[in-house]
């Protein structure tokens, strides 16, 4: 902390490496690394075909995140709106060049790698709103239309995922938004109104859901309904976990992945095979590192000096704990199945790429944490 | 837009001091607030974030730790499936230990029906490299339907190498089906034994709902259906085994976690000669229809008991074909009947040593008693005749059986009547079942005043006329095969209750079943020996002396002479075969209206070891047909299983009074 009296960002690398919060990095090196052993053992004990794969992912996302944690918080506070626009276009892009994967239009060939820009979008948005807020003054919050812009900067990118279809990340999206509004001041009763309209309008929404997400919904509901369907999933899982026990039943001794009765096991069913081969512990010991980076980054907001920085720290947060929580639910059959990966365990290349820039971010505002940016005070219109 | 910390903008500095400090202070102010606001919310956000964890962690809880072990359970269902083994099925050997009833090993083609996704299409590629006709594929596809879905289907056993090469040569084409190893029953002497050994075949539906033996659910498992197969089916399934083997997702087997081999069933010696059931198979086979029983009268050990014409009992092992089962069924000699058992007839002249046996017995006729035979016998209005025209003049019991007097009998039955003959002919084992332990055994009929009220309460009374005929084995009177061999065997075995027995050993199967037990000493039937010692005399003089009716059949080695009578039975019953076609009665067909021949034997004359029981279905005079074949398969019998040291002379007495008549 000494080091980091100075009111000026620190001048050579060399002390902005220092003051890296490297607790946070540490445990999210720590959850990637469960992923590894996961996806090693969902590979039969074997490097091959997640495992490698995912190793590799992470070396490059390490990277990234420090070349984001390195950046002056002021550069992303710049990009933040060329971000958002550029994963926008590139979300509608998806529409008319998408690959199809699964029933739905999600990927983009950029030649090297093909790009989820749904992943991409969750960080622009978070940026972009803080950029919104940071910019707005603080009477105005308060004021309805000082919400028309940044609803519709969620409003619109919720809607070109939705269309993929992709309900998953269309919910993360707009409640990751709801919480960042919440954060920057919004007033409570406002929520009210928007949860009350939403219920109102859901049997109509349902209406026009895809029968895959109708049939999931219902599958949630009753999973004995269709058991060797949709059902199978969440019931599988289930065994898998309970079956897991407080210890588990030990690395690479996990009967339901061995022998394949868990579907979807590298991707979003990887907490499964945490929880069956080391059981309830394990699942612990993964939820106390996803809340340690939860405080850590909640910590690094709430020491930061521009609304910017707490915002972009706190829409990180809850992107990252929309996610596990959905996915850990939705694993342990408490929700429907949405498709919404574990983060940083679970298999995929995007996903974790983003994340990991979004807490670059993230400790990009710690290491500038003194610095101010203009532009939102009364005397600066 | 502005970067930096408080970089002062052009506007600000042209603002008064006091104005700016103002601002300051406001700007500080609404800082302050914002991070007031935050703060608090952020608190909030935490809070539910520990919330949130906490739920996970108890949802993690209640799965891992409240209702582990339900899911415990359900993780080892899924993963281990447990197969029950079928155990080799004991094998049936001949009293000289050749297999009658054997397990071979042989390819058969199974169907898995959840690895396949069309089942129909495999079935059909299936059928057409198999040569199965339409119907027996939608046969397939049903019964294959209706099992498990993981349990393999047998869908042909016993492939020929041509059809195994073929199944084997377009496998990849042919999701769900494997070829394995396994044991099909196997009745090397099918033809000659079927009737005896019975057959295996696939347990039926009511099979599955009152066995409730595991192994009826496979659909590969065999039943004892016929035969000894049926009766001692328990004991030779043995114990079943199971493997417990851990499969994928898939139903694919990926390791063996655990076996336990089952108990084959013990190898069941019978009482029968598998090479004297041959030969009087290829007796037989002369005519067209026909039984041969050959037993041991001290033990009651059934050696031969052959049904001609015999059926291939390994057609039925696979499931029998719809088209071979009505040909077996329709025909008109019976296949499918035991006739030793099941084939019941007018005993004919044969019936006069038991008719001697019980009058003797009776007192109402002696060794001395004289009988006049005049060719014809009248009876109120009836005129009954001897088959001799012109008679036999005044005859005594043993001239009577030699000659086969009719006249002589007819005598005999009114002045013994028919309670005292039913009484004494039922304790030599007529009209009662034998017991021997084979299923569907016919009881025959040995009428009596009694029966005829019950049986025809129109004409109750028991007529001379009736009684009359009954003494020369005509009328209501009917035996089986078997019966007459047992009543042989019981009057020249000096009227021991022998009882006819089909399973030799091992003492274990005995246990618990109600299969006839080796008695060394069988209970009395209560006949003076010296009577039925007179009665054996008459029948070897049947074969032996001039005047016999069967001299033709004698056999000259010393100590193996054989004692008989003869039996020609007009069919005036239905007989069995045409029982079987029903309406063919009246029909012109020459064979149906013959008479049936028949001979009951003993043997050796001089220490009887052996007695014999032959039919041949119209086949005519008993002399003709029956005794022939009668005489081969005792002297078989006894080259067989008397040394040269055993085969003693005829007894000086009875010789030197054959000689005398002579």
């Amino acid at each position: 902390m000494s080091i980091l009296t100075a009111r000026a960002p620190p001048p050579s690398i060399f002390d902005r490496v220092r003051s890296i919060h490297w607790l946070l990095v540490l445990c999210l090196m720590a959850v990637a690394a469960i992923g590894c052993v996961l996806l090693y053992s969902a590979g039969g004990g074997n490097f091959q075909p997640w495992a490698d794969k995912q190793i590799q992912r992470f070396a490059v996302a390490f990277a990234l995140m420090m070349a984001a944690a390195l950046t002056p918080l002021r550069v992303w506070f710049k990009l933040a709106y060329p971000i958002f626009f550029g994963s926008v276009g590139l979300l509608t892009l998806v529409e008319f060049f998408g690959r199809h994967g699964k029933g739905a239009v999600r990927w983009i060939d950029l030649g090297i790698i093909s790009l989820q820009p749904s992943e991409l979008v969750k960080v622009a948005l978070v940026l972009a709103l803080a950029r919104y807020f940071q910019r707005l003054r603080f009477e105005s919050v308060g004021k309805i239309w000082a919400l028309f812009i940044p609803i519709a900067m969620t409003v619109v990118p919720a809607g070109l995922v939705l269309k993929q279809p992709d309900l998953g990340t269309a919910a993360i999206l707009l409640a990751m938004a709801g919480l960042v509004l919440f954060m920057a001041g919004v007033q409570v009763w406002k929520f009210g109104v928007v949860i009350v309209a939403a219920a109102a309008a859901a049997p109509f929404a349902y209406s026009k859901l895809h029968d895959y997400q109708k049939e999931r919904l219902l599958t949630f509901l009753d999973p004995e309904r269709d058991p060797l369907g949709s059902g199978y999933h969440i019931i599988q899982s289930k065994i898998a976990f309970g079956s897991g026990g407080l210890f588990g039943k030990g690395f690479l001794e996990g009967t339901q992945i061995r022998l394949n009765f868990l579907p979807e096991f590298h991707t979003d069913f990887v907490l499964s095979v945490l929880a069956e081969e080391f059981g309830m512990m394990g699942g612990v010991v993964l939820l106390g590192l996803y809340l340690a980076i939860l405080f850590v980054t909640l910590g690094i907001a709430l020491r930061a000096r521009t609304q910017f920085a707490r915002l972009a720290c706190v829409g990180m947060a809850a992107t990252l704990f929309l996610h596990l929580t959905i996915n850990m639910a939705m694993v342990m059959g408490a929700l429907p199945v949405v498709g919404v990966p574990l983060p940083l365990v679970s298999f995929g290349g995007t996903a974790m790429f983003t994340l990991m820039i979004g807490f670059g971010i993230v400790l990009s505002a710690h290491i500038y944490r003194q610095e101010r940016l203009g532009g939102k005070l009364l005397d600066d219109d | 837009m502005k970067i930096g910390r408080t970089r002062p903008s052009r506007r600000t500095r042209r603002t008064t001091g006091l104005e700016q400090a103002k601002k300051q202070a406001q700007n500080r102010e609404a800082e302050l607030d914002q991070k007031k606001v935050f703060t608090r919310r952020a608190l909030v956000f935490g809070g539910i974030q520990v919330a949130a964890a906490g739920a996970l962690a108890a949802r993690m809880y209640q799965l891992q730790v409240v209702e582990a072990k339900d899911y415990a359970v359900q993780a080892e269902d899924n993963r281990v499936n447990t197969r029950l083994l079928i155990p080799p099925r004991g094998r049936l050997l001949d009293r000289n230990g050749l297999i009658m009833a054997g397990n071979r090993e042989d390819y058969r083609v199974y169907v898995i029906a959840e690895r396949t996704p069309n089942l129909k299409l495999t079935i059909d590629r299936l059928g057409e490299l198999l040569d199965l006709a339409e119907d027996e594929r939608a046969r397939l596809v049903r019964d294959i339907r209706k099992r498990r879905r993981w349990v393999p289907f047998p869908v042909a056993v016993d492939l020929s190498w041509e059809k195994l090469a073929r199944i084997e040569a377009n496998i990849p084409d042919l999701p769900g089906v494997v070829v394995e190893k396994g044991l099909t029953r196997n009745y090397p002497a099918a033809s000659s034994t079927a009737h005896v050994v019975g057959y295996v075949a696939p347990p039926t539906e009511d099979d599955q709902a009152t066995d409730g033996d595991p192994l009826l659910s496979l659909p590969e498992f065999r039943l004892g259906k016929g035969g000894i197969e049926r009766v001692l089916d328990k004991p030779l399934r043995g114990q079943s085994g199971y493997a417990q083997v851990e499969i994928n997702a898939a139903g694919k087997v990926q390791r063996e976690l655990s076996r336990r081999e089952g108990t084959p069933g013990p190898d069941v010696s019978m009482t029968i000669d598998l090479e004297l059931q041959r030969q009087a198979m290829g007796l037989l086979a002369q005519h067209r229809s026909g039984a041969v029983v050959l037993m041991d009268v001290h033990t009651g050990e059934v050696l031969v008991l052959a049904s001609f014409p015999g059926f291939d009992s390994n057609a039925f092992v696979g499931g029998i074909g719809a088209e071979l089962w009505r040909n077996l069924n329709g025909d008109i000699t019976t296949p499918l009947i035991n006739k030793c058992i099941q084939g019941t007839y007018n005993p004919g002249s044969t019936f006069k040593v038991m008719m001697s046996a019980a009058a003797l017995q009776a007192g109402s006729i002696t060794e001395r008693t004289a009988l006049s035979c005049g060719g014809v016998f009248t009876l109120g209005n009836a005129v009954l005749h001897c088959w001799k025209k012109g008679g036999h003049g005044s005859i005594s019991v043993r001239d009577a059986i030699k000659a086969s007097c009719d006249i002589f009998f007819y005598q005999v039955a009114l002045r013994t009547g028919i309670d005292n003959l039913s009484e004494l002919i039922r304790r030599l084992g007529g009209g009662v079942p034998s017991g021997i332990n084979l299923p569907n055994e016919k009881p025959g009929i040995m009428p009596s005043a009694e029966w005829k009220r019950r049986t025809f309460p129109n004409d109750a009374k028991y007529h001379p006329g009736e009684l009359a005929i009954t003494g020369i084995g005509q009328g209501y009177v009917i035996a089986t095969p078997l019966q007459l061999a047992l009543m042989t065997a019981r009057i020249v075995n000096g009227g021991f209750r022998v009882v006819p027995r089909i399973v030799k050993g091992p003492e274990s199967v005995f246990a618990g079943t109600n299969l006839v037990k080796p008695n060394p000493k069988p209970p009395s039937l209560g006949f003076d020996q010296r009577h039925l010692a007179l009665v054996a005399s008459g029948m070897a003089a049947v074969v032996n002396e001039p005047g016999g009716t069967a001299l033709r059949s004698r056999i000259d080695e010393p100590g193996l002479q054989i004692g008989g009578k003869t039996g020609t039975a007009q069919v005036r019953r239905i007989t069995l075969a045409e029982r079987a076609k029903g309406v063919i009665r009246n029909e012109d067909l020459p064979w149906e209206k013959r008479d049936n021949s028949l001979f009951i034997a003993y043997g050796p004359v001089s220490a009887p070891r052996f007695s014999c029981a032959v039919i041949v279905e119209h086949g005519g005079f008993g002399a003709e047909a029956a005794a022939p074949i009668a005489r081969e398969v005792m002297l078989a019998a006894m080259h067989k299983y008397i040394p040269l040291s055993e085969r003693k002379l005829p007894d000086p007495v009875r010789r030197s009074r054959a000689e005398r008549v002579r």
